[in-house]
């Protein structure tokens, strides 16, 4: 398929969305020696000061420098939505390969246990795995992982058993290949572009999610910082007109989980015209 | 003016991301009272945005960019839209190509037609479901209280025409545009479909224009006929004269291109592909197909000149032939 | 009849994933750590003491006897009890269920009183400035975290204007409530007459509903817009235009009505949403409903609400779903009439 260069060069925006991506990774990668001030740094004389040149991002109630907090906590949440798409993405992969190929009481077995977990909204049932495991950044990857699952395995089974059926694999079976070989080599291959739109929009979801999780009180704990609990420590102070506390780390989650969006929108129109819908 | 309808010089183009497609280059051509004027050509020849631009039915990326329609004295292209709403389904009728997507999946077939009804003949809901069921009988559907209150996915595609055409002559109108009204029907669908609509036409004195790709369909049912190709009106002539004395090279290879079981010929499909619309070359459309092509038809467009009465074709070759008494 | 069987069809859908539900929310709970019975003793009882209420409880049993427990307690609407309010969880339900309802009505309907004439008005001028303007707020909208939305909009209209209430509950303090009807408090001072409880309740609504509904009404938008869009291009909008229908009739009679037929299976998902929103939201500004509720039982370890609010959610999730679903087939004549 010849690159649609015109469409891609009148996309910009999505290329500035690109870029944001790379600005935060690389951000979060060098955390220590990108931020200004060790971000646990108590510093009482300046508490609860507004954005400065000092500090240009404010700091909070101990005089924590807001920026550096900012950047640390980036690492977490990008280290989190990346484990907890890659697990998902694995496990379900795997699964609805095997459903998809395997078809019968394995596949109706895996396909109700998909339509049961997607029985809960998957916040709602991130919380209650998160609360039943306990607040860790292990267990909350966990649950945010469990509850994308099921849009991989819905994803690969459904591709699987469109290609089962095509005279490709046909062939790879008659030729003598075993079946994992041709679930591998041959079937899996017409996988991978839909895969990677539906993780990059992922990704935006999990962000989404942890933030959620930590702002209400669970997974990410303090000492360690993470946006959407950042958020929650300066709501309190919302009321009384300390803005700062509240905007940055917001303003972080929705530029970087827009920056996922629009890139994964890219990536679908440039990968499957036929998943595109009216733009 | 004893014609009913005038186009001259009618040109459309469309806006698409790759760029200008002219899909109609200024097309003339006139339709008389009483008449069944054929249209014909391959799919992509522009003989369905020529109909829709008729009723100015042309929406962007699409552009009527030049011409005149004059229709019982009017130039439709010069009307304001109020107006035009007047002549769309009242004066001139539009059968679309493919009827199960052109009736609405959720409004009952009769309701669709008797709302025409009101709007055209404001009369009441009562009066207009009245002459519905009658206008459904007319069109030959079996049961049509019944019917009228199905909806289109409960009907077969033969039925679904017919409503189609009840809906199209609702308000008698002195102008009926027939796109492929045939396409897709079984053969005998087709044939009754087909005298449903010489019918009509007889009874109510209306004219006809029958867009179709079926040469077959042509010679039977229209006493005109235009060819067009690649959004250019190549012959228009009387229909016995087309098929006799066809003069345009893609006329004759389309003649020629007819199966036929009364004796044995050799298949013969026109060479190459229609040409693509997209910022096409200047000068004859067909040139890269043409037996005749000459250096001039790469240049110039060809102008519809009259070869005989009642007879006009669009090709250089033609005029060589003919030499200088054309003109 | 056809429809007779779609119907039969969707409720023996629901059946297994109901079962699969209670399946996994009883297990969510089984692992959860802690020991219930350690909870509701104290922590200054002692050893014999806890383990008297582990039997009573059942928690010296196998797993399956467990569970067989808690199904057929769910089925008799024993919900356990909650180890801090002390009170059965069914209770502690009926009092905060009608401020989650009311909540999330009114996000349903400023998400769709906003989202769907904007998707409309998006579709029919399709790559205007005001298209763009949606598309993009749309792209937004669903990048904000509703967390943040709700304490930007509580900074602004209440910190900077003054004009929203501080983020203490449905009403104000030194307002009496209305007399109780349905729990709705809009309603019932409505119906009661209760003007002062009517403004009161309306104000404390106005930034949660908003912030609510401006979460959810992103992927309402998308969807209007692309099923008008889609629409706008059908043969049979053609057709009605070219047999004499005036353009505006159409488009807002015709290709909106169908329009809206498949926005009734967009419900559903939305109900998702705002399930999981409500969450977040009634934390942001105090509202005492269900999500409150489950999260303050979350930081205490009371196993009895959180397990109770998650089967609540996934219930009410597949039964309007499922209510969607026969909505959707009653509407469109293709189905209802097979």
């Amino acid at each position: 398929m010849p690159w649609p260069w015109r469409r891609l060069a009148r996309n910009r925006l999505s290329f500035a969305a690109l870029g944001a991506i790379l600005v935060v990774t690389v951000a979060a990668l060098l955390a220590p020696w990108l931020a200004p001030y060790d971000p646990d740094e108590p510093d009482a004389a300046a508490a609860l000061a507004s954005i400065s040149v000092r500090h240009p991002l404010g700091t909070d109630l101990y005089g924590r420098d807001q920026l550096s907090r900012l950047i640390h906590a980036g690492r977490v949440d990008l280290l989190v939505a990346l484990s907890a798409t890659a697990i998902a993405l694995t496990l379900g992969a795997t699964l609805g390969a095997g459903a998809g190929y395997r078809g019968g009481w394995v596949d109706h077995l895996v396909m109700r246990g998909v339509d049961a977990v997607m029985a809960f909204p998957a916040f709602i049932l991130a919380l209650a795995i998160t609360a039943a495991l306990g607040n860790s950044t292990a267990n909350v990857v966990a649950a945010i992982a469990l509850t994308h699952v099921p849009i991989y395995t819905r994803l690969i089974r459904g591709e699987m058993l469109k290609a089962r059926e095509t005279e490709y694999a046909e062939a790879a079976r008659t030729v003598g290949n075993r079946p994992h070989q041709i679930v591998l080599y041959h079937l899996f291959p017409n996988c991978v572009p839909p895969l990677i739109v539906q993780a990059t929009l992922a990704m935006g979801f999990a962000i989404l999610t942890v933030a959620a999780l930590s702002f209400i009180g669970l997974g990410i704990q303090p000492p360690q910082s993470e946006w959407g609990q950042m958020t929650a420590e300066g709501a309190g102070y919302v009321v009384s007109g300390e803005w700062w506390l509240v905007l940055f780390p917001g303003l972080a989650i929705m530029l970087t989980v827009l920056a996922f969006n629009l890139v994964g929108d890219t990536l679908r129109d440039l990968l499957d015209p036929r998943m595109r819908g009216v733009r | 003016m004893s014609e009913l309808l005038q186009v001259h010089n009618l040109t459309v183009h469309f806006a698409t991301e790759d760029g200008l497609v002219e899909a109609v280059d200024s097309v003339s051509f006139s339709v008389r009272p009483r008449e069944i004027l054929g249209v014909v050509g391959e799919s992509g020849s522009g003989k369905s945005v020529t109909a829709h631009a008729l009723l100015r039915l042309i929406r962007p990326p699409g552009r009527i960019v030049r011409g005149e329609i004059r229709f019982e004295g009017a130039d439709l292209l010069a009307l304001p839209e109020e107006q035009m709403g007047e002549v769309r389904g009242a004066r001139i009728a539009l059968v679309f190509q493919s009827p199960r997507t052109a009736l609405n999946p959720v409004l009952t077939v009769g309701g669709q037609i008797a709302r025409l009804y009101e709007l055209h003949q404001h009369v009441s809901r009562a009066e207009a479901w009245r002459r519905t069921i009658e206008m459904l009988t007319l069109v030959g559907i079996a049961e049509p209280a019944r019917r009228a209150r199905q909806y289109a996915h409960q009907l077969s595609g033969g039925m679904c025409q017919r409503v189609m055409i009840a809906m199209a002559i609702a308000s008698s109108p002195r102008l009926l545009i027939a796109d492929e009204p045939t396409t897709g029907l079984d053969v005998s669908i087709a044939a009754q479909i087909l005298d449903l609509l010489r019918g009509l036409g007889r009874r109510t004195g209306a004219s006809i224009v029958l867009i179709t790709h079926d040469l077959g369909l042509v010679a039977e049912a229209c006493d005109r006929v235009a060819v067009m190709h690649a959004g250019q009106l190549v012959e228009i002539a009387d229909v016995r004269t087309l098929f006799k004395r066809p003069l345009h090279p893609y006329t004759q290879a389309l003649v020629r291109s007819i199966p036929r079981i009364d004796r044995e010929v050799a298949m013969e499909p026109i060479p190459g592909a229609v040409p693509s619309l997209l910022a096409p070359a200047p000068g004859c459309r067909y040139a890269d197909r043409c037996a005749r092509v000459l250096p001039v038809c790469r240049l110039e467009r060809p102008m519809l000149r009259a070869a005989e009465v009642n007879h006009e074709v669009a090709c250089h070759a033609v005029e060589v032939d003919s030499g200088a008494a054309v003109r | 009849m056809g429809f007779g069987r779609y119907v039969l069809h969707r409720l023996l859908l629901v059946a297994p994933t109901l079962f699969g539900v209670t399946l996994i929310s009883f297990t969510l709970v089984y692992v959860l750590p802690g020991n219930p019975a350690l909870v509701k003793a104290g922590s200054l009882a002692t050893p014999e003491h806890v383990a008297a209420i582990e039997r009573q409880m059942g928690l010296d049993r196998p797993i399956h006897v467990q569970y067989w427990r808690y199904l057929t307690g769910l089925l008799r609407a024993d919900l356990g009890e909650s180890s801090s309010t002390g009170r059965p969880v069914l209770e502690d339900f009926r009092q905060r269920v009608p401020a989650t309802l009311e909540l999330t009505l009114a996000s349903l309907l400023v998400a769709a009183a906003i989202g769907i004439p904007l998707g409309v008005l998006s579709a029919v001028h399709r790559d205007t400035a005001l298209d763009h303007a949606s598309r993009l707020l749309g792209v937004g909208g669903v990048a904000m975290p509703s967390f943040w939305t709700g304490l930007l909009l509580l900074y602004v209209f209440f910190y900077l204007l003054g004009v929203a209430p501080p983020p203490l509950g449905r009403i104000a303090a030194d307002v009496r409530p209305p007399t109780r009807l349905t729990g709705l408090y809009v309603i019932d001072a409505a119906l009661t007459g209760h003007g002062t409880a009517l403004l009161s309740a309306l104000h404390h609504l106005m930034l949660p509903a908003l912030t609510l509904g401006f979460a959810v009404m992103a992927p309402l938008t998308r969807m209007v817009r692309a099923t008008m869009l889609e629409i706008l291009e059908s043969d049979y909008v053609k057709a009605a235009w070219a047999a004499g229908l005036p353009r505006r009739r159409v488009i807002y009679g015709d290709a909106l009505r169908n329009a809206l037929i498949p926005v009734i299976t967009l419900l559903g998902v939305i109900f998702g949403f705002l399930m999981a929103g409500n969450v977040v939201v009634e934390m942001v500004f105090a509202w005492p409903g269900l999500g409150h509720y489950a999260v303050t039982s979350l930081v205490t370890k009371d196993a009895g609400p959180i397990q109770s609010f998650v089967l609540f959610v996934a219930v009410m999730y597949v039964l309007v779903n499922l209510t969607v679903d026969l909505l959707y087939g009653l509407a469109d004549p293709r189905i209802r009439l097979r």
